[in-house]
């Protein structure tokens, strides 16, 4: 009898360890599911269906995968679709590597510098996407730009810049390097402090070169670091619509619109069918997972661990 | 780091005017903000054959003036509208900063501390919601905010922006790190001590994890300031604008008018840049922090 009792009262415990636990987390899961959770679901139910603004009212009705045949026939969210992979697969190494050679380089510094280069090249994070962009419009402007202007006072021609249907993709990239790259910056000059200092003198120590100690040693060492850049960097790229909303619409011709740009105008603009920009919207999101986890895979890959 | 020297090499020398030429780069957005705000009409536009005005001769208030003229009422006050822009970026900030350092300390600490039943399946939760796109459940959200109502009165449809916010699963996943560091054995002895559970987290836990809290609620403040488009969807009435939607307004109806947007543009970047230099120390250890076995 004894023996049977002492299993019961640590059952009661454990019992009162969830409840308490559960209380615990109750704010933060009303907001989560409440707020978070619940709309994923209603996105992913809503892309089966032929919701709209116009049949609102009267309600929607089932299409299974009617809007998802749609997308791949839609001339439009193929040119979106090809813009976003544009952007990702040109910003994500550029970030990366340009991030870690900042990193790299102001690690060693004085604690003063140091904080003040990642300071300067966290500002246009800070300063939000809104006045960031509104500057750089004024700078690519036609005739009253900075761009042109210092280009016109070598003799030079101006250029369209964000006018041109082959430089606005450009200009949007260019643009979202320089808000993107605060944080990695931060991310690698941590991790790089953090690099066991000992094995970097050892190696020194038997005269291994610069580059030598940077591939063998610290590479290996931040790739986690290196890793989570990388899939922050993808997802922030695979969502940019800030930039392209306020400085092309998209445009011209949809040269600028992404899947999230196009999301937006279809639901939002032209159209409003919420249930063709919630099959978009599951796409981008099955697409976003596909790539992180095959970051992950090549990136974990690549390490001894 | 103390105490090594870095050697002076060419490679070195070039490393460094790099460096400087990329942080002026970086930096001249935000001085053409600064400086085009209080220029005059006749120096914003560039005139062939004349040269640009780098640095302003003469100081003009005459674009904060314009921007200014518009006037509303908040609290029986009278005011200009882009004041009360400014008001709602700084309340919907405020707002979800504490509701979100509440509630992430709170789970954090759960999940790090105490074993309890669904407490994997809640974390995996937590950690694969974080690595969705925010953006795709805007107008799912949006169905929702008005299904509750609350998209059609101005208070209703800033708070329609700040719950998102607090729901993001990046506090708890952050506090969660912090509170791995708090020491068991502590917990256990104020637990022989016969404090209650809410009294062992006030009093053991949260000195340890206030650095912790400090650095989510800077982070969730910037973030909640520039969450844009949630701002753009959920806010319609131009009581309601934030900042940031408000220049973006301004960029839509006056598009030419550069001098009136970036004195908007100055009233949004300067604020929170005052805010990101004050606590950057705390700022960089969020970051640092989240990314540990992210």
């Amino acid at each position: 009898m004894a023996t049977s009792k002492a299993p019961a009262r640590s059952q009661i415990l454990q019992r009162r360890e969830t409840l308490v636990s559960y209380l615990f987390l109750l704010p933060a899961l009303f907001f989560f599911v409440g707020f978070v959770l619940t709309p994923m679901f209603m996105g992913l139910v809503t892309s089966f269906t032929d919701s709209s603004f116009a049949n609102a009212a009267t309600g929607s009705k089932f299409v299974f995968l009617d809007n998802y045949i749609r997308l791949f026939k839609d001339p439009i969210f193929r040119k979106s679709a090809w813009n976003t992979l544009v952007i990702v697969v040109v910003s994500v190494p550029a970030v990366t590597a340009f991030s870690l050679w900042v990193g790299s380089a102001i690690y060693k510094m004085k604690s003063g510098v140091r904080s003040f280069f990642r300071c300067v090249f966290y500002l246009p994070v800070v300063t939000g996407s809104v006045a960031v962009v509104v500057v750089w419009k004024w700078m690519f402007d036609k005739y009253n730009g900075l761009f042109n202007y210092v280009i016109r006072a070598f003799g030079g021609e101006g250029l369209p810049w964000t006018e041109s249907q082959t430089m606005a993709l450009w200009c949007i990239i260019l643009i979202l390097f320089t808000t993107s790259i605060g944080q990695p910056i931060v991310l690698y000059v941590s991790a790089l402090g953090n690099v066991d200092s000992s094995l970097v003198e050892a190696a020194q120590v038997d005269g291994a070169t610069d580059l030598q100690v940077f591939w063998k040693i610290k590479w290996p060492s931040i790739m986690p670091t290196t890793l989570y850049v990388a899939v922050i960097t993808t997802i922030n790229s695979f969502q940019c619509f800030a930039l392209i909303q306020l400085l092309t619409s998209g445009g011209p011709n949809y040269s600028t619109s992404t899947i999230m740009y196009y999301l937006y105008e279809i639901a939002f603009r032209t159209t409003k069918e919420f249930g063709y920009a919630d099959a978009m919207g599951v796409i981008l999101a099955l697409v976003i997972a596909l790539f992180s986890a095959l970051q992950f895979k090549v990136m974990n890959g690549g390490t001894t661990e | 780091m103390t105490g090594k020297k870095q050697r002076i090499t060419p490679y070195f020398v070039i490393t460094v005017i790099l460096l400087i030429l990329l942080a002026i780069f970086f930096l001249f957005p935000l001085y053409w903000i600064v400086t085009g705000s209080v220029k005059e009409k006749t120096d914003i536009i560039i005139k062939a054959g004349e040269s640009v005005k780098w640095i302003p001769t003469t100081i003009s208030w005459d674009n904060f003036a314009r921007l200014f003229k518009s006037q509303t009422n908040l609290f029986g006050i009278e005011m200009p509208l882009a004041v009360r822009w400014l008001f709602n970026s700084v309340f919907i900030s405020v707002v979800a900063m504490a509701l979100t350092c509440i509630t992430s300390s709170l789970a954090g600490y759960a999940l790090a501390k105490k074993r309890f039943w669904g407490r994997g399946v809640v974390f995996t939760l937590f950690v694969c919601a974080m690595a969705l796109p925010k953006q795709v459940i805007l107008i799912p959200l949006l169905t929702e905010m008005s299904t509750l109502g609350l998209v059609k009165t101005v208070w209703g449809s800033l708070f329609a922006v700040i719950f998102p916010v607090v729901g993001w699963p990046f506090g708890v996943f952050l506090m969660k790190q912090f509170s791995e560091g708090i020491p068991s054995s502590l917990l256990e002895a104020a637990r022989i001590d016969g404090a209650g559970e809410l009294k062992t987290f006030f009093n053991v836990a949260l000195p340890i994890i206030k650095p912790g809290i400090g650095a989510l609620a800077i982070f969730t403040f910037i973030s909640a300031w520039n969450e844009y488009p949630m701002q753009l969807v959920m806010l319609s009435q131009s009581e309601a604008k934030t900042i940031a939607l408000g220049i973006a307004g301004l960029q839509s109806e006056m598009s030419n008018d550069y001098g009136l947007i970036m004195a908007g543009a100055a009233l949004a970047a300067v604020p929170i840049i005052i805010v990101f230099l004050a606590f950057q120390k705390y700022f960089t250890q969020g970051i640092t922090m989240g990314a540990v076995k992210g």
